[in-house]
């Protein structure tokens, strides 16, 4: 899906905001919400990183621009406890408003009912052995397909349907466009694709400019070269 | 006493009453110690920053072979400094780019904020923040800029964006007037920003005389 999460190549935002010698935390409950992380975990909730991932990228999409990045971590982690059946909405609700929430406050999350089935975390890590060969090899030509997964998916819409090419092979890796739903891991193999700024940009780009993106086999169609 | 400087005794934010919310909830479930909350902050608020990317920079500034090793795998070369990623450090693997005369690197994560934690930390906010992952894929020259650093038109600009689990570090260009520097010199040379590629590493003030 294009949420508001895909940010790549987005214009509008302005300029950056550095702030020199910045804490690791700006305020106490930013330190709370990474906490209850290992919470999530604990309490079954969190499922895989590619499922914490996606209830982010479910959260409002004005809460996902408003609440700085802890902020979206909490609008994913309510959701990730409510559908897991850990807490509901309403106890939430309740609480927030007893602490001095406005009853018209935004709430980022965004559960899901029936929720997709929570499939846990694998603590031995994504990478996966591969008896299938890769499709694509070191600086094959490639096109990305131009439709994506309709919820998670690691292909930004920057680089749908642009020409690529391969400068790594990486083996295989959990596909997180099923893993994030529950529906299994489904390896893949994963590339790293180089794109010249102007196939992404247009030809008033910034010059000598090269994105590399690693890409998951599904995402990736061969591509002829014109002679 | 100006807005600027109180943030935590203004009006609570949406998400900070909504966080003490969920926090009292999970206490009360018994999922949540407060212990841990003071742990998160003492672990990555003090402990962890970027010295691990820096002991990888300067090993690489003062051993050859460590150079090539840790540009052909990344994550074993780490490894043998005793940096382990895996997936709970955000790092399962490792690649390591190089900035030479004729290029520059910059890191990003368009899709999130994937970043080799293991390495340098938690991100800086400007990392995670809207505008550096909406145009640093797009105009990276002009948001190097930002950060003070003209990179030369004829030099290349590679830019990595994090799409997968696989985490990127830059290896600065080591400055001049740091020949007989000790690795352990080195290391206090290297912020993180230079491991992002939004900065250079800087001479050493002493040298720079």
């Amino acid at each position: 899906m294009q949420g508001i999460h895909d940010l790549g190549g987005r214009e509008g935002f302005g300029v950056l905001q550095v702030e020199k010698d910045e804490p690791a935390f700006h305020h106490r409950w930013e330190a709370a919400v990474f906490a209850m992380m290992f919470a999530a975990g604990r309490a079954g909730a969190t499922g895989n990183s590619d499922r914490f991932r996606h209830a982010i990228e479910r959260i409002d999409p004005a809460a996902y621009l408003e609440d700085s990045y802890y902020g979206r971590w909490l609008g994913g982690l309510e959701t990730l406890f409510v559908e897991a059946g850990v807490l509901t909405r309403e106890a939430i609700d309740e609480r927030a408003q007893r602490l001095g929430a406005p009853l018209t406050a935004r709430v980022a999350s965004r559960p899901q009912a029936p929720p997709d089935p929570i499939v846990g975390y694998d603590a031995s890590g994504c990478l996966r052995d591969l008896s299938t060969p890769p499709r694509f090899a070191l600086g094959d030509a490639v096109q990305t397909t131009l439709a994506s997964s309709p919820g998670h998916t690691r292909l930004p819409a920057y680089a749908r349907g642009r020409p690529g090419r391969i400068t790594a092979q990486h083996g295989g890796w959990v596909f997180p466009d099923t893993h994030a739903h529950g529906a299994g891991e489904q390896p893949a193999h994963l590339y790293t694709v180089a794109f010249e700024g102007r196939d992404l940009w247009g030809p008033g780009s910034e010059p000598g400019v090269v994105v590399h993106l690693d890409l998951f086999e599904p995402y990736l169609l061969p591509r002829k070269e014109s002679p | 006493m100006s807005h600027d400087h109180d943030h935590d005794h203004e009006t609570p934010s949406g998400p900070a009453l909504r966080a003490e919310a969920l926090e009292a909830l999970l206490l009360e479930k018994g999922l949540l110690d407060p212990a841990e909350v003071d742990a998160v902050i003492a672990n990555y608020g003090e402990r962890v920053g970027p010295l691990n990317g820096a002991r990888v920079v300067a090993r690489a500034w003062t051993d050859e072979a460590y150079r090539q090793r840790l540009l052909a795998d990344g994550t074993a070369a780490a490894a043998e400094l005793g940096i382990v990623g895996g997936p709970g450090g955000q790092m399962e693997r490792l690649v390591v780019v190089e900035n030479g005369p004729t290029v520059h690197n910059v890191v990003v994560c368009t899709l999130c904020s994937c970043y080799p934690w293991a390495l340098l930390g938690l991100p800086p906010r400007w990392y995670k923040d809207p505008a550096y992952r909406s145009r640093v894929v797009r105009e990276p020259r002009a948001v190097l800029r930002e950060f003070g650093l003209e990179v030369p038109a004829e030099k290349a600009l590679k830019v990595w964006d994090s799409s997968a689990e696989v985490r990127y570090l830059v290896l600065p260009e080591r400055p001049e007037g740091t020949q007989g520097f000790s690795e352990e010199q080195l290391v206090a040379l290297v912020p993180r920003e230079a491991m992002i590629g939004v900065a250079l590493v800087s001479e050493p003030p002493e040298a720079a005389a």
